[in-house]
């Protein structure tokens, strides 16, 4: 599976020039996703999950500049592409579904339309028979009655049923690479789960890859097959999502799982995260931009970050990891 | 334990024309003790935010009663309710702390306003107290006199939680006050909540749609669905052993991240009924439900007693 990865990004850097300095976001951050296979971004805010998705996605903010790295997609660098060729690629190799369906979508359009304009675009379809497609997708996101619903607009719709649309829209076109940031936000428990069981499925069936970006650890360990911890800019570990659950090898992974709330803990065990992340501004960055928060600092940490290979496909870039 | 707040067949009904009405809140009652905590769960738009409102005073009842230690709020309208003598026993910390704080006031104005109407307090009592706050909240005192825009998530948490516990309420309502905080922040206001209940002696109810978060911190758990409470227990118990199968359907969507215990996955399929004019003979959760037999499409289930403090209202409980 991780033979030929459908994404591999590279020692991605991207910086924010703003009024008060240049921000380095991200800072040579790397992981591949197979093909078929789901794999989640989690950080807290300010980790640059985001950034990461935006920067592959090519929809950078125009303040923000790619100093380094690449990210292979179907034997080309998406981050050397054209605008033109970039946009051939989005809405039919590669999808998005943002975080607030409510705001993403076109308020003055039917949503049948919205997924037609999207097959008449990428997907080949005519004038004609894309209406007809746009309901086919709408049942298969489990929309009841989709004839009708087709004509309704964003506001009429429910936030569940807006993240189905948006679904629809994504993968309207059956792309190769899916990222879906923080897609239930937003949505209720019972909702989330529904949904997530329909990217799932869909990705499964089409055997499509997927990027989720998400703060939720338990929803990230239930749906993907590994996970990616992000903090300030860089990835601090990757592993297979029971691995990481099960033996967190990189301190803010394990402070992370430590935060969450979960069936068994009280309050008193879940322990905060100390310290804050670090002025990404600072021209003298330290090189973990953790170890002002780390307990297990030691000399070595002000090396250049070691990528620790510490089991199957787990990797650690800690110097005294767990 | 005393009853604090004491709602008995609470109901809201909007209008919305034709003659038709939407029952936001359908004849619920439920009591909060003194010194308690009790957790609000249900999908949006199942009338928890109305239920708020109307616990609050910032909305007029349509019928039922709302006493608070005794004194019976739901004769006094909403409108003037600002002025009540009241008032202050009833206090709300807001979702999100950066929208419901006023752009234009520092910290301190912030935490000052409440004072200043409810306590008449001015100068320098009124300077100690916010400060005083302050400490209360673990808000350091230079961040008092910035803005809402120079304050981080948790800071701003803080200030929303200061502002809300300086006129002492009895009963403090929060509205999902960790939903828009990162995971290593929310474990401290949730501490520092649990600290200033301890302290100053209040009641919680606690709105909110992580469950994760809710059995934590409640002793007590409600669950409302479509204007109707379909179920109330201990946390513990109700998390343990839920009765209802909507309570069911909501614990199976909890994330679980350790593969063994994902058991019993249950999904909802479709949507809500609709809450204008609902039919006050057929169950609000039929066809949602798994079940769903005939007798729950000719016969409303009402909320009964299964042991002390466990209530459901389910024909097949």
């Amino acid at each position: 599976m991780t033979a030929i990865p459908a994404l591999a990004v590279e020692d991605l850097s991207v910086e924010f020039r703003t009024r008060s300095g240049t921000v380095k976001v991200l800072d040579h951050v790397g992981f591949h996703v197979g093909k078929g296979e789901t794999v989640a971004l989690v950080g807290e805010s300010g980790s640059g999950k985001s950034v990461t998705a935006f920067a592959v996605m090519g929809i950078l903010d125009p303040a923000g500049r790619v100093t380094s790295g690449s990210a292979m997609f179907g034997g080309s660098d998406l981050l050397t592409l054209s605008e033109r060729d970039l946009a051939e690629q989005r809405g039919r190799e590669l999808s998005m579904i943002f975080q607030n369906p409510r705001t993403a979508l076109n308020p003055i359009r039917r949503v049948g339309q919205q997924i037609a304009d999207v097959l008449v675009q990428h997907g080949g379809a005519t004038r004609n028979d894309a209406p007809q497609a746009a309901v086919e997708m709408l049942k298969k996101v489990r929309i009841p009655d989709p004839e009708r619903r087709a004509e309704a607009y964003p506001f009429e719709l429910s936030g569940g049923m807006c993240q189905r649309i948006m679904i629809a829209i994504a993968l309207a076109c059956r792309p190769a690479l899916l990222i879906a940031d923080e897609p239930t936000t937003g949505l209720d428990v019972t909702t989330q789960a529904v949904i997530m069981d329909l990217i799932g499925e869909l990705a499964h069936e089409a055997g499509m890859a997927t990027i989720f970006i998400t703060h939720d650890l338990a929803l990230a360990a239930e749906y993907c097959d590994r996970i990616v911890v992000m903090h300030a800019g860089h990835v601090v570990e990757s592993a297979p999502s029971h691995a990481l659950f099960t033996q967190p090898r990189h301190p803010y992974s394990a402070r992370l799982l430590a935060a969450t709330p979960g069936e068994t803990a009280t309050l008193a065990d879940l322990a905060s995260i100390p310290g804050s992340l670090p002025d990404l501004r600072r021209p003298d960055l330290p090189a973990c931009r953790y170890s002002g928060r780390c307990d297990r600092k030691v000399d070595d940490c002000v090396r250049p970050l070691p990528q620790r290979v510490v089991g199957d496909r787990h990797i650690v870039a800690c110097w005294n990891p767990l | 334990m005393t009853a604090l707040l004491d709602i008995a067949e609470l109901v809201k009904r909007f209008d919305v024309g034709n003659k038709r009405q939407l029952h936001a809140v359908d004849e619920v009652s439920f009591t909060i003790g003194r010194g308690e905590t009790v957790g609000l769960v249900g999908e949006s738009g199942c009338g928890k935010s109305t239920l708020v409102r109307l616990i609050n005073r910032l909305l007029d009842p349509t019928a039922g009663s709302i006493r608070l230690g005794g004194t019976e709020l739901a004769d006094f309208k909403a409108r003037t309710f600002a002025g009540n003598a009241n008032r202050p026993r009833i206090q709300m910390v807001f979702q999100d702390a950066g929208d419901s704080l006023n752009p234009r006031y520092t910290a301190a104005d912030a935490i000052a306003d409440p004072i200043r109407r409810m306590k008449k307090m001015s100068g320098a009592d009124l300077r100690r107290r916010v400060e005083q706050l302050a400490d209360m909240t673990g808000l350091p005192r230079e961040l008092l006199t910035r803005f809402p825009h120079q304050l981080s998530g948790g800071q701003k948490a803080r200030v929303g939680i200061a502002r809300a516990v300086a006129v002492e309420p009895e009963l403090l309502i929060l509205d999902e006050p960790t939903a828009a905080l990162d995971v290593s922040v929310q474990v401290v206001i949730l501490k520092l909540l649990q600290q200033l209940k301890r302290e100053l002696g209040m009641s919680y109810l606690f709105v909110s749609h992580d469950l994760n978060v809710v059995r934590l911190l409640c002793d007590r758990v409600l669950v409302m669905y479509l204007g109707k409470i379909v179920e109330q227990g201990p946390a513990g118990e109700l998390f343990a052993d839920p009765k209802h199968p909507y309570t069911r359907a909501l614990i199976s969507a909890i994330p679980q991240a350790e593969p063994d215990k994902r058991v019993g996955r249950l999904r909802l399929p479709g949507e809500p009924r609709s809450p204008i004019d609902p039919d006050s003979t057929v169950c609000r959760f039929y066809g949602r439900c798994p079940r769903g037999e005939p007798r729950c499409s000719s016969e409303m289930p009402a909320l009964r007693t299964l042991a002390p403090a466990r209530q459901v209202a389910c024909h097949f409980a």
